[in-house]
């Protein structure tokens, strides 16, 4: 494991890292480049950023507008405001016209930490999956977050990337690692359980795998980068292998990865699934770690569902 | 085309409006009347548009910010070439290429899909950012409801455009003084729309919508400012060409039967009449 770092770091450098390769590419923020990461790309390409001011619907709209000339642009804010707030904007106006828009959105959850509630977004993945034509993918670490932003500039159409603001472990640097647009990566094998994750969870994950491992229980872990559109071979493989899923995301339990989950096995083959995530409720002021312990999504209160659970 | 020319072909536009809403049994005549002699002036005379490559790079562009007077922009586009004007009855029908709303990925010659009021014009705010960003001359025209402009993006997308310089953007709204509830300054006054405009650093242009000595005008001066965005701020009739329609509320959203219908296309023919009277 390397050293620990905020996706949203990540995001801010794979902009600037695909900015040659991608001429077109143009980055708009409202009032939050320094939060977003994407002041490293205005400094790199002060030509190709564009602050819209505290107006997010209006910098939606503004990057539809280019899309349809040709621009491949990046909206970035927080996904409180780039999917809550304009959730109509980017379904009427780049959700209905599957224009090439892609959205940033950084500051996802709870590991928001001290700002508490209002900017702590646990239903973004929910508003971003009903739109039609939509991508939305969530990234667990540095390696991912940074193979996801260029992924989603080589794809035409409409992206939701979901990026935290804390540091986290990177847990992809192994040789074998390559990112493909909805394809789940299986990252531990076992005969007993199945615990499938997405973003900074999927850490918690492999921490819970480890804790059930002592105790002789055996994991299937997977790490879900892409909701949508979802890896369903990979679940459904799983699951009736294990017959016992558990789905872990920073994220309300209602219709975020677990719901995409239970979706998919309800019609294919029909487990029982326990979502662990935020269970209905907002969050909190307090520091991150403090914060991902408290609602259980750590590994030591992940794997403390899955016992109660099998 | 001179002004006698644009007039009959407002008129057709005006026969196009009538006869899609009333085949569609829905839709919202009132809005696209009022807006027709402006919808014929930039799809006949302004914009630098080619029916036969709707796509063309280079374009000048159009965003039917009050998506809902779509029966007025499929009449023009009509009219205007860009596909028949017999498939205008198909509004609204199941499996229509033209949508309720208007949609950029089904209709030829729709620059962008719109319909949820305030929206249009951020679009057509970053159409202009994209020409000033690829140093392209391409001027874009969005058209607003009088009501639409009560949606706080509208102000959201001024602020930027005025802020930024584009003075390739040319924002027109049709000051018809009627939304669904009543008049607008009974429902939640917008008034005054020009001195909002001028406050957010618009080169602001007021005129009869339904002159076309003044829309030529206005439109020549708004290509002619170099440091502003533009807002043609046109009062106008809606329902116009229609006498029981006129400055009626109650036409904003609603198909006419089969009677109003032979009594509309009555009067837009008395109009012709009257026009070749003149010629």
């Amino acid at each position: 494991m390397g050293d620990k770092i905020a996706t949203r770091e990540s995001y801010g450098n794979a902009l600037v890292a695909c900015a040659e390769d991608f001429p077109n590419l143009v980055v708009l923020d409202a009032d939050l480049a320094g939060a977003t990461k994407t002041g490293t790309f205005k400094k790199a390409y002060p030509d190709r950023h564009i602050d819209c001011g505290i107006a997010e619907c209006n910098m939606t709209g503004i990057a539809a507008g280019l899309a349809t000339c040709g621009k491949i642009p990046f909206v970035s804010s927080f996904a409180m405001f780039a999917a809550g707030r304009n959730f109509e904007q980017v379904r009427n106006s780049i959700g209905y016209p599957h224009l090439n828009v892609k959205i940033g959105a950084t500051h996802a959850g709870i590991t928001v930490g001290e700002d508490g509630a209002t900017h702590q977004c646990n239903e973004d993945i929910a508003l971003m999956r009903t739109i039609p034509g939509m991508t939305v993918i969530v990234p667990s670490d540095d390696i991912e977050a940074k193979a996801a932003v260029r992924a989603a500039l080589e794809m035409n159409g409409p992206v939701y990337l979901r990026f935290g603001r804390a540091a986290v472990p990177v847990i992809n640097d192994n040789p074998d690692y390559r990112f493909e647009i909805g394809k789940g990566v299986k990252l531990k094998d076992g005969n007993d359980v199945t615990i499938i994750a997405t973003g900074i969870c999927v850490d918690s994950a492999l921490n819970a795998a480890s804790i059930l491992e002592e105790k002789g229980i055996k994991a299937d872990v997977i790490n879900i980068h892409t909701i949508k559109p979802l890896d369903e071979k990979i679940v459904i493989e799983s699951a009736k292998k294990t017959g016992k899923v558990f789905t872990v995301e920073e994220h309300s339990v209602i219709g975020g990865l677990g719901s995409a989950v239970c979706d998919c096995l309800s019609a294919n083959a029909p487990t029982k699934v326990v979502k662990i995530g935020m269970n209905d409720c907002f969050g909190e002021s307090g520091p991150a770690a403090a914060l991902v312990a408290k609602y259980g999504l750590d590994g030591e209160g992940v794997a403390k569902t899955i016992l109660a659970n099998i | 085309m001179t002004n006698s020319e644009l007039k009959q072909k407002a008129n057709e536009v005006r026969k196009g409006i009538v006869t899609s809403v009333h085949s569609a049994k829905a839709g919202h005549p009132g809005g696209s009347l009022s807006a027709a002699d402006m919808f014929t002036f930039l799809y006949f005379e302004e914009m630098n548009i080619d029916p036969k490559n709707p796509k063309m790079e280079g374009r000048d562009r159009f965003v039917l910010s009050k998506g809902h007077t779509a029966p007025g922009l499929y009449s023009v586009l009509a009219n205007r070439g860009y596909f028949p004007v017999e498939d205008l009855t198909t509004l609204r029908k199941l499996g229509s290429y033209l949508q309720g709303h208007p949609c950029m990925q089904e209709t030829p010659g729709v620059d962008m899909s719109s319909g949820s009021l305030g929206q249009g014009v951020s679009a057509a705010v970053g159409m202009a950012l994209a020409a000033k960003l690829d140093k392209k001359d391409y001027r874009v025209y969005t058209l607003l409801g009088d009501g639409e402009i009560q949606e706080g993006q509208v102000w959201e997308a001024s602020m930027f455009a005025g802020a930024h310089k584009l003075n390739n953007l040319c924002v027109i709204v049709d000051n018809n003084g009627l939304q669904i509830d009543g008049k607008i300054e009974d429902v939640c006054c917008p008034y005054p729309i020009d001195k909002k405009f001028e406050a957010f650093n618009f080169n602001v242009i007021n005129i009869d919508g339904h002159d076309f000595d003044q829309i030529r005008k206005a439109l020549a001066d708004a290509r002619a400012c170099t440091d502003k965005p533009t807002a043609v701020i046109m009062k106008t009739t809606k329902g116009k060409g229609v006498s029981f329609m006129e400055n009626n509320a109650g036409w904003h959203g609603k198909a006419p039967n089969d009677e109003e219908y032979a009594t509309a296309m009555a009067d837009l023919a008395a109009i012709d009449a009257q026009l070749k009277e003149g010629n």
